[in-house]
């Protein structure tokens, strides 16, 4: 699908924070790295998934792998998500460190019986005696027909789950460093990338690095209004704030990169200081992360606020395929920034 | 109502086990499906006390399984199970303590009261986990091998599942990755034709399920699962042919339980099987049928029988003494074990 890959192209600026004489990866160049590194780092790190030894290597993220690492440790799958997702919960409470990677989401859901009843539990119903160091990564899709069953953002179905970590990374620093972390981390970590972000460059220094997981990081510091958000809609949020850089509104903008465990201090902290919050989410606003957080803010300071709690996410309606649909379903930098001048004016 | 016959042949072809085995293993056997006889009727003697909060599910009828396969394994071999945990926990090593006290939702009980008795767990003993969700554990037994098959490890994976686990589509998915990989696991389904009520004439076709596995490409045997000697002939095969890297195996072996899905007692009556059913296969008791062939063959006599009897009973209620003497665990405890550090 060439057209959807320049929609994904037409969709990355270059990143603000870059400065001349950095060192630029792309976003899967970025994941990629991080996959060289740690499977040249630990023999017990092998990644599965179906299609990361084809030609189109997972968008590129496993591309050269399979022939650096040999097929044992890198290789295609059959398609039987909940079983393959219980084998990989089986090697990583034996030892082992799987990375298996989905296209997208929606495939994921076929593996939740592994996900939720099992990786989750296993370290608490076994009162700690086994460990469950899985990745589990998957790519948002988002518009070029992927509709209802290959765009869905469903991190708010997971963010209930205890025993789980849930990462979102928003550039390619993050990227590389979040999927580093994940791998390291002792338990089950389920990665939510977004197409969207796929084709975008950044500053990615060399070797490893870890960006810590549960921990959320300022993008902007400002006074007047706080936007919390990850993945595509932090970037969003940037170009909304863009457009609105010739106002006097100085707005603060939080970057959870992790949205379990969230990160709730940075949250408190920020709406303590500004009194305004919107938060924002590829996911649906029902029930998810937005509701979390402000359900957070209303129980930890709903003195702080000067005005009520918004959220920007997805309607309660599955994503449509068509592209005029699409354009009234999705959250764009012009509703945000609606949304910011309504709340600070 | 489909009526569900023993098919076996007692041990009237077994005779060449005397050979195989010493006196030593052919009355370690018997000993160990005797106790785990002992502990489950402990068990549901004392589970209307209601101190035993935790849903049981009794291996009783079906001990010949868990003994036969355990037997043929090592320590360093790792056995998973379904809900029915019991008498694989206990054939594998399993700590009776330990066992008991999570049963009694002790602080000390093999997993510290937070998976109950359809999770046993003793890691030293390579019991290395159990799920209540039906297949659930199969994927991951499997999974276990591939670490095996990964780093080149002669030990093998075992996983203990019911017939209505072949209804679960993960089953067939680790099945087919397992032949793939020629992984080192040992599938045990233990037909005991009911799943909860439910005959297996109303969840599957006459298709018998080892078959089934056989046309996954796994090395595939029934056995009556009545006959200890049976059972570790067939698992000696499989666990051979995954150590020398041929591959999983499958093993259907066919029992009958005694008492009902979940709970104390037989359940019968109330209308869901025949109760002559039930009479019929406890004329095929597994203990007393391997009781019957040792004595015959002179390796066990009245009185070395009855000292097994006296030395299990009087484990089994120090047993009971340790776990009702144990200390609860705090509201700390709740919060423990969610992340791994």
């Amino acid at each position: 699908m060439p057209w959807a890959e320049a929609l994904i192209e037409s969709q990355s600026p270059a990143r603000l924070l870059s400065s001349a004489g950095e060192r630029r990866l792309s976003y899967t160049d970025a994941l990629n790295e991080a996959l060289v590194l740690a499977l040249g780092l630990d023999p017990n790190v092998f990644v599965l998934g179906q299609g990361v030894n084809d030609p189109s290597a997972m968008f590129g993220v496993t591309r050269q792998l399979e022939q650096q690492f040999g097929s044992k440790r890198i290789f295609d799958t059959p398609l039987s998500d909940e079983g393959l997702t219980g084998i990989c919960t089986g090697a990583a409470m034996t030892g082992l460190r799987p990375v298996y990677l989905h296209n997208r989401p929606d495939f994921l859901l076929l593996a939740f019986n592994q996900i939720v009843n099992h990786a989750s539990k296993i370290h608490y119903m076994d009162n700690g005696q086994t460990t469950v160091p899985l990745v589990m990564w998957a790519a948002i899709g988002r518009g070029w027909g992927s509709g209802s069953q290959h765009s869905q953002a469903i991190q708010g179905l997971l963010l209930t789950v205890p025993g789980l970590k849930i990462v979102m990374p928003s550039d390619p620093y993050d990227a590389k460093g979040l999927m580093l972390a994940a791998i390291a981390d002792n338990n089950p970590v389920l990665i939510f990338e977004h197409r969207w972000l796929m084709k975008q460059t950044g500053h990615v220094p060399e070797g490893l690095y870890k960006v810590p997981i549960g921990k959320g990081i300022y993008r902007r510091k400002g006074n007047d209004i706080t936007i919390v958000g990850s993945s595509h809609t932090l970037q969003l949020a940037m170009q909304a704030l863009d457009s609105l850089s010739d106002s006097a509104i100085s707005a603060e903008v939080i970057d959870l990169r992790t949205i379990k465990p969230l990160d709730t201090e940075i949250i408190i902290e920020s709406v303590r200081k500004t009194g305004r919050v919107l938060i924002v989410d590829t996911g649906w606003a029902m029930g998810g992360v937005c509701a979390e957080i402000g359900c957070l803010i209303a129980e930890s300071c709903p003195e702080s606020l000067r005005h009520p709690v918004r959220r920007i996410a997805l309607p309660d309606v599955p994503a449509p395929a068509g592209y005029t649909l699409e354009q009234f379903y999705y959250p764009t930098a012009e509703n945000i920034a609606t949304a910011i001048i309504e709340m600070c004016n | 109502m489909t009526t569900y016959h023993y098919q076996g042949h007692g041990y009237d072809h077994s005779l060449q086990a005397l050979e195989l085995y010493s006196r030593g293993q052919l009355l370690d056997m018997f000993y160990q499906m005797l106790r785990i006889r002992r502990v489950e009727e402990s068990i549901e003697s004392r589970y209307h006390e209601d101190e035993m909060k935790t849903p049981i599910h009794l291996v009783i009828g079906q001990e010949a399984s868990a003994v036969g396969i355990c037997s043929s394994l090592t320590n360093n071999d790792l056995v998973y199970c379904s809900h029915r945990t019991h008498g694989v926990y206990l054939a594998k090593g399993g700590d009776l303590n330990a066992m008991l006290s999570e049963f009694y939702c002790r602080a000390n009980g093999c997993v510290g009261s937070k998976g109950g008795s359809m999770h046993l767990l003793d890691k030293k003993a390579g019991m290395a986990g159990a799920s209540a969700i039906v297949a659930g554990v199969v994927p991951i037994a499997t999974g276990a091998a591939f670490t095996a098959y990964f780093r080149e490890e002669s030990w093998v994976s075992t996983v203990f599942f019911g017939d209505a686990a072949t209804e679960e589509g993960a089953m067939w998915e680790s099945l087919n990755f397992a032949a793939l990989k020629r992984l080192p696991v040992i599938y045990i389904c233990e037909n005991n034709y009911y799943s909860v009520c439910t005959p297996l004439a109303s969840r599957q076709p006459a298709v018998d399920i080892y078959r089934k596995a056989e046309s996954f490409g796994l090395n595939s045997m029934v056995v009556d699962g009545t006959n200890v000697l049976a059972v570790r002939e067939a698992m000696t095969e499989a666990t051979s042919l995954a150590r020398r890297g041929k591959g999983p195996s499958f093993i259907e072996t066919r029992a009958y339980r005694w008492r009902g899905h979940g709970g104390a007692g037989d359940d019968s009556a109330s209308g869901y099987r025949d109760p002559e059913e039930v009479a019929l296969w406890q004329q095929h008791c597994p203990i007393e049928s391997f009781a019957q062939f040792l004595t015959q063959n002179s390796v066990l006599d009245p009185s070395r029988r009855q000292a097994m009897e006296t030395r299990i009973g009087e484990e089994i209620n120090a047993a009971f003494d340790f776990a009702i003497a144990s200390e609860v665990p705090t509201e700390k405890d709740l919060y423990r074990y969610v992340y791994s550090e």
